[in-house]
């Protein structure tokens, strides 16, 4: 495990570095703001809803997929959530049970359902997902009413925002998500299957592997990171909204996903890179809005930096390749 | 070219290299892999720039700078692996890239015209409008020098083009070099056939670690000769002597009226523990088709399949894996290996369940252990197991696939095309190896289009026609001839 660590903590070398130095320079330019345990829990928290969805991504970008129902299905996760805290007779810790269970077993579903035709009869991911964005979108104005569904029970605005050790809750989430799904993604079968399949998924086939069910587990994966920032987003706002996870959402997470050096290609990529992606995106919104940069400029500004970030990750590649 | 040198990082791979070619002739160039031979011809073709050196065309010293550049002085690259779009037709194929236009319109009737020229001259026939992807290997290849010759390529440099073909669409590529010949071009022919080399060749060069051992005229290069050149020692025997199989050995695979239309149509056969039983027949016959079925690669429609007497249902291959079966795939780099993984997660990738710890947890440790042994046992040339199986040469990339295969207890190695572009030394270790999986009780299927090899490595030959056994014969009897001709359906 440990050379395992020690290979992900090298690939990610270079985001790291570049991380560091511009936080450096920034926390000058934003007179000290920057640097302070209230903005950073801040940005961690900003950056926890992408990050999750993000690493659901990475293990269906890995295996040369896509997933673009992820932000419809935050909305409609969240608004079946809402509806079954209303509507069952549960209390307490069993009431954010199975609440929870519900909005998970509709993420499942959703990524089943994208995988089906992508399994068996190998129809582009794009278009299944796509449909099925679409689908879910409708869904979750029909089971709301187009309206936020409020949550009546103050235990989930408990919850959604709470604090531990003064970290935000979204936080531990984002560390739980992270770290199962790292360990997943780089010390199981699974994860290596995963690996294989966006590597050469005919050679994996003829190795044995089951790819019909490893690329099935990757699409519900995907779904069920979706329907966790579901719940968070419900909990923190006690509602659950058909607007929800449907703006950026979808782009921001494939943006972290291959700014974390995941590659669109199938074959490689890490969860770590991921966080660190989605980590970058997040303090560049951080510090524009902390030095006042115009928000139109923002948008080209993290475009420009989207496109370095790639580029300089394929300049090491080459260069690592070369020695 | 004169005085060719090469480095890449860490590697010296052409040492002060020179070679020249005259018109109507055909050089050979000859050498085990890794020999330099294709870092030589990149440089020819533009691909590659050499750090130092010369080439110089009918006496002018020539800047070789892209393959756009070695595309106009008249060079004209035919790749082991075709550089055809499988979607576009023969006839947009072959324009490619140099497109006649009208205006700004593509000149359909300029782009058959100018194929038709390049057809008759040849005096071949090619269905220009069918895509790339329904047409044969021959065909495909046809594709290739038809595309070469239109851009009035003299320098035609050919690597390892009848690995692919089988004996008489080889005759029939020889019968085309002879013309190319005529019509003045100089052709470099790279080959690992030795059988090949008095048939087409007229002078032969040999490069070993990147330099040039000997270049002689074909007649007075023996294959023995070259042979030893290549490796710097003789190999006497091409073929480990295979021990007879007794009678009463036990039966380990029985194929019983496997059915696959169109390509299998109803295939009974039995291999004895200890027995190699080689598919010998033309591409198209049916025969990888056949051990696909076996292996689960693709699903049988009928029949029975039985290992060591007990049947077995095959829905997908690791149902085959799961019951002895190896499959040991003609395509090392589409169907074997996962290129961007290293040969430590190549190896392990058939046999992962060995490797997980009680916490469902991959054990490295253990990984690492058996890819030490593996490249140990198979003197497989890698710098470590963490290498990229990209990084490295055909046959050690075919040793990380029979590595795979050897990490589990299979019964029954399938074994297509085993040593398809790989060369004589990692040739002679596979038979090698194949003669240790016998003796420890193993059954083979081996289905080959390299005559010698199904001659020199099968107990039994059974020969394929249109997805049936047309003929059987034991390694005693057996000729050449007699396996063409059923094959061809000559004997019939």
């Amino acid at each position: 495990m440990n050379a395992v660590l020690k290979n992900v903590w090298l690939r990610n070398a270079v985001l790291v570095v570049i991380v560091a130095i511009a936080m450096a320079i920034v926390n000058g330019l934003a007179h000290g703001e920057f640097l302070t345990r209230q903005n950073i829990f801040t940005v961690l928290e900003q950056i926890s809803y992408n990050c999750i969805l993000g690493v659901g991504q990475t293990f269906v970008i890995i295996t040369a997929g896509i997933d673009l129902s992820i932000g419809s299905l935050v909305a409609v996760s969240g608004v079946v959530m809402a509806q079954v805290a209303n509507h069952v007779g549960f209390t307490g810790v069993g009431l954010v049970v199975v609440t929870l269970l519900a909005g998970l077993a509709v993420g499942a579903l959703a990524g089943w359902v994208n995988a089906l035709p992508v399994v068996k009869l190998n129809l582009p991911p794009f278009i299944t997902t796509f449909a099925m964005l679409e689908v879910t979108l409708g869904l979750s104005y029909i089971f709301s009413g187009g309206q936020p569904v409020a949550v009546n029970n103050a235990i989930f605005s408990n919850i959604g925002t709470g604090a531990v050790f003064g970290l935000p809750v979204q936080v531990i989430w984002m560390v739980v998500v992270v770290a199962i799904a790292s360990v997943l993604l780089m010390g199981t079968r699974f994860g290596r299957y995963v690996f294989a399949i966006g590597g050469n998924e005919e050679a994996a086939r003829l190795a044995g592997v089951a790819t019909g069910r490893v690329k099935t587990l990757v699409y519900v994966i995907s779904g069920m990171c979706a329907a966790i920032v579901g719940f968070m987003y419900m909990a923190r706002f006690s509602s659950g909204s058909p607007d929800t996870g449907t703006h950026d959402e979808l782009l921001e997470a494939i943006a972290a996903v291959v700014v974390g050096g995941t590659s669109l290609m199938g074959g490689q990529g890490s969860i770590l890179g991921t966080f660190f992606g989605a980590l970058l995106i997040g303090l560049l919104y951080n510090v524009m809005n902390l030095t006042h940069v115009d928000s139109y400029l923002q948008k080209v500004v993290l475009g420009v930096v989207i496109l370095l970030a790639v580029v300089l990750d394929e300049l090491r590649k080459r260069y690592l390749a070369r020695n | 070219m004169h005085g060719i040198g090469k480095s890449f990082p860490g590697v010296r791979a052409l040492w002060d290299v020179s070679l020249s070619l005259y018109p109507g002739e055909v050089l050979a160039l000859v050498g085990e892999n890794g020999a330099g031979k294709s870092t030589l011809m990149k440089i020819l073709a533009g691909a590659l720039r050499a750090d130092s050196g010369t080439i110089s065309i009918d006496g002018t010293d020539v800047s070789i700078a892209s393959p756009r550049d070695a595309e106009s002085r008249g060079i004209g690259m035919i790749y082991q692996e075709f550089n055809l779009v499988p979607q576009l037709t023969a006839l947009q194929n072959i324009v490619l890239g140099n497109e006649p236009v009208r205006g700004a319109f593509l000149d359909e009737r300029g782009a058959r015209e100018r194929a038709r020229a390049v057809l008759e001259e040849l005096g071949i026939q090619l269905p220009l409008d069918r895509t790339a992807a329904h047409l044969s290997v021959a065909q495909q290849q046809l594709i290739e020098i038809v595309k070469a010759l239109s851009k009035h390529a003299r320098i035609i440099v050919m690597d390892e083009p009848t690995a692919a073909l089988t004996e008489r669409e080889i005759d029939a590529l020889f019968a085309l070099i002879a013309q190319l010949k005529a019509g003045g071009a100089g052709i470099i022919y790279i080959s690992h056939r030795m059988e090949e080399l008095p048939r087409v060749a007229d002078r032969i060069t040999v490069l070993r670690d990147g330099a040039v051992v000997e270049t002689r005229p074909a007649a007075q290069f023996p294959p023995g000769d070259v042979i030893r050149a290549m490796v710097g020692r003789p190999l006497d025997a091409h073929f480990p002597a295979l021990d007879p199989v007794a009678a009463d050995t036990s039966v380990v695979l029985d194929v019983r009226d496997l059915v696959r239309a169109p390509a299998v149509n109803g295939v009974s056969f039995a291999v004895r523990a200890g027995e190699i039983v080689g598919l010998a027949g033309l591409i198209g016959a049916g025969r990888t088709e056949i051990v696909r079925a076996i292996a689960g690669a693709d699903v049988p429609e009928s029949g029975v399949i039985a290992i060591d007497g007990t049947q077995i249902r095959i829905h997908a291959p690791h149902d085959g894996i799961a019951a002895g079966i190896a499959f040991i795939t003609e395509d090392r780099k589409r169907q074997g290996l996962v290129l961007g993984m290293t040969v430590r997660e190549n190896m392990t990738l058939a046999h992962l369940a060995q490797f997980v710890n009680r916490d469902h947890l991959i054990s490295r440790r253990r990984e690492e252990e058996s890819a030490r042994r593996m490249i140990d046992e198979l003197r497989v040339r890698t710098p470590s197991p963490e290498q990229l199986v990209r990084n490295l040469s055909g046959g050690t990339q075919q040793k990380v696939v029979l590595a795979k295969w050897l990490l589990g207890k299979a019964r029954v190695f399938l074994f297509d095309e085993p040593t398809r572009g790989i060369d004589i030394g990692a040739k002679a270790e596979i038979y090698g190896l194949m003669k240790t999986l016998l003796e420890g009780g193993a059954a083979i299927v081996m289905v080959s289009s390299e005559l010698p090899e199904v001659l020199g490595m099968s107990h039994r030959i059974l020969v394929i026609r249109g997805g049936r056994i047309v003929a059987e014969f034991s390694r005693e009897a057996v000729t050449p001839d007699a396996v063409i001709a059923a094959a061809a359906g000559a004997a019939a």
